[in-house]
């Protein structure tokens, strides 16, 4: 049920923007390209979260690390694309190596707190750094230029983020579903067992948090694009919890959890926020009500199945 | 260097340490004790900071304003206790984390529906708004004087509070093993409740102290509130001992780095890379001592003994 339900969604999204241009609403297209992003940043979380039972709450850092690894070689009149994604990718995936090695040896709240805090030196990194604009933020006057591809045109940027999404879909089920997702699976449920069955589920974790760190750089990059603005508040505390937020309410460990997840959140928000200027009020208690009566968010709420 | 500058910074430093440790304090009570992890805690700082603010309107008077906004935040502690933390200590700290994310975003509505978006400041009474003439030729604001003495003041308190009254015993009962203060009589309900909304009154008290400087604002809590996480962290979960030294440590290492590390780089690099690298560095200071505590010791500097 909610595999359908995740298939229609994905056509909604890849047939959406030609007809909401088509009928005079370009400003659908710019709501459709951010929940592109943040769904495809959504799901490489929930490989680590979902799978894994790593509960990440820096995994916004790596959406900044791939932003600014658009915006700082564009402050330098550098705009050939495919640097921007070697570089989001190659950086994201240093960073969450370098720094997954030291949280994995931590369990529990003190992952939480760890790889906050190791998001919270990235964006303080960029916030004292004035000369990408620190506070203020970056204007990338130029997206990322690639051969035959325009990202300056809206539909064209779109349907790269879409790829984009597919393609992390694609390569996070088929992670999970290898012997390699099956043991930081198993880990998640036992860390004994597994390693008296003989794995050193360590170097899974830290090769999945490594892998999901690269995947979130390349959305960031995306979503760098599409704003054409960049700033340290993309990778604030808030984001990463509206991130976990995003894969908790489509149900974690599903596969298109995070994408209906994703797709909720941003329609809550637009509704919301065009009904009354206090919409955190309803959409945080909301958000109590999902986690005391939701827990299957709703991935498992299409399956039937409850708390 | 300049001594008074120093002695001046120090003070600083200690000034944040002790909000800190208000903060902290609570913090770490209810992680310890019923194994909580309360993101909202900020919140209760600024719901202080507002009573406080319309209180000291309403009454003309700072002191009573502070003794009528004490018991009223109490009271939103264990309202918040009694509806929906209570519910959660059965789940686990992704569920808290979500929960309490909302909470935030409630809370942060509530606040701009009831006192709106601007923010409120407070007026010192005259008595302390000067400054003191301290020993070796020392200025220093009385009201930051007065804030150093009242956290002193407070963690003394706390700890005659938990160490030597019948109280105090039972939560100490209740941290090292709730079913067994429950199954010897103990109300385990009624005692968290209590922790709880004792959390709430010294993060209130936080707020309130801090409001006449900074003014009460909206998100206030939100960026304090990780820097209190970070003294939970490294003085070990659940140490009030432990909070209190981590907290003047972080507080001391945070204004010290920010004022002097630029010197100290100096010695060390060119004087441009010690320039635009100190910024950062002093930012992430604390951060980078709680991951290194996390990676070599995780307990805590001061893990309490009874766990």
């Amino acid at each position: 049920m909610s595999r359908w339900a995740g298939w229609l969604l994905l056509a909604a999204l890849a047939a959406g923007p030609p007809l909401a241009l088509a009928a005079g609403q370009p400003f659908y297209v710019d709501i459709m390209t951010r929940l592109v992003c943040l769904a495809a940043a959504a799901t490489s979380l929930n490989l680590i979260l979902g799978h894994g039972g790593m509960i990440s709450f820096g995994h916004a850092a790596y959406i900044g690390i791939g932003a600014y690894a658009v915006g700082i070689p564009a402050y330098y009149g550098i705009y050939n694309g495919w640097l921007h994604i070697v570089l989001a990718v190659a950086c994201a995936a240093l960073f969450a190596f370098a720094t997954g090695a030291i949280a994995l040896r931590t369990r529990g709240v003190y992952f939480i707190m760890i790889t906050m805090a190791f998001a919270q030196m990235v964006f303080f990194a960029i916030v004292s750094i004035e000369e990408y604009g620190g506070d203020d933020g970056l204007v990338i006057d130029i997206r990322s230029e690639f051969p035959l591809v325009d990202l300056e045109d809206g539909l064209t940027l779109y349907y790269v983020c879409f790829a984009v999404l597919l393609g992390t879909l694609y390569v996070v089920h088929r992670v999970a579903r290898s012997r390699f997702g099956m043991v930081i699976e198993g880990a998640k449920g036992n860390e004994r067992r597994m390693a008296a069955l003989g794995f050193a589920f360590y170097r899974h974790r830290l090769a999945a948090y490594t892998f999901a760190g690269a995947l979130c750089g390349l959305s960031g990059a995306m979503l760098g694009n599409f704003t054409n603005f960049i700033s340290p508040e993309m990778m604030d505390w808030t984001r990463s919890g509206e991130l976990i937020f995003m894969v908790v309410l489509g149900g974690t460990g599903a596969l298109f959890g995070p994408l209906m997840g994703a797709a909720a959140f941003l329609l809550l928000e637009e509704l919301l926020s065009g009904w009354t200027i206090y919409w955190q009020l309803p959409f945080g208690l909301l958000l109590i009500l999902v986690v005391l009566f939701a827990r299957g968010g709703l991935a498992g709420l299409l399956e039937g199945r409850r708390g | 260097m300049d001594a008074g500058l120093v002695a001046a910074q120090l003070l600083n430093g200690l000034q944040l340490g002790v909000l800190l440790f208000l903060l902290a304090s609570g913090l770490t009570l209810i992680f310890g004790i019923m194994d909580f992890v309360n993101l909202a805690h900020g919140s209760l700082y600024m719901v202080g900071a507002y009573f406080c603010a319309t209180l000291t309107e309403a009454t003309d008077s700072f002191l009573l304003a502070v003794a009528l906004a004490l018991p009223a935040t109490a009271l939103v502690g264990a309202a918040v206790e009694l509806l929906v933390v209570r519910r959660l200590y059965r789940r686990d700290h992704l569920d808290h984390v979500l929960a309490t994310f909302g909470l935030i975003l409630c809370f942060d509505a509530l606040v701009q529906i009831l006192w709106g978006p601007e923010g409120m400041a407070i007026r010192l009474p005259a008595w302390a708004d000067g400054q003191q003439h301290l020993p070796g030729g020392l200025v220093f604001p009385t009201y930051r004087l007065l804030i150093i003495g009242v956290g002193l003041a407070v963690a003394a308190g706390l700890y005659v509070l938990v160490a030597k009254t019948r109280l105090g015993m039972r939560i100490r009962a209740g941290a090292s093993n709730p079913a067994m203060a429950g199954a010897l009589g103990i109300d385990i309900g009624l005692l968290f409740t209590l922790v709880f909304a004792l959390g709430a009154v010294m993060a209130g008290l936080a707020g309130m102290m801090i409001a006449p400087i900074t003014e009460a604002s909206i998100g206030m809590g939100n960026e304090i509130i990780i820097t209190a996480f970070v003294v939970v962290i490294v003085g070990g979960i659940g140490s009030i001992r432990g909070a209190f030294v981590a907290a003047l440590l972080i507080g001391l290492i945070d204004t010290m780095g920010r004022s002097f590390l630029d010197m100290g780089l100096k010695l060390v690099m060119s004087v441009q890379a010690a320039e635009t690298s100190a910024p950062a560095l002093s930012a992430m200071l604390i951060y980078i001592l709680m991951a290194a505590v996390l990676a070599f010791r995780p307990q805590g500097l001061f893990p309490p003994k009874t766990r």
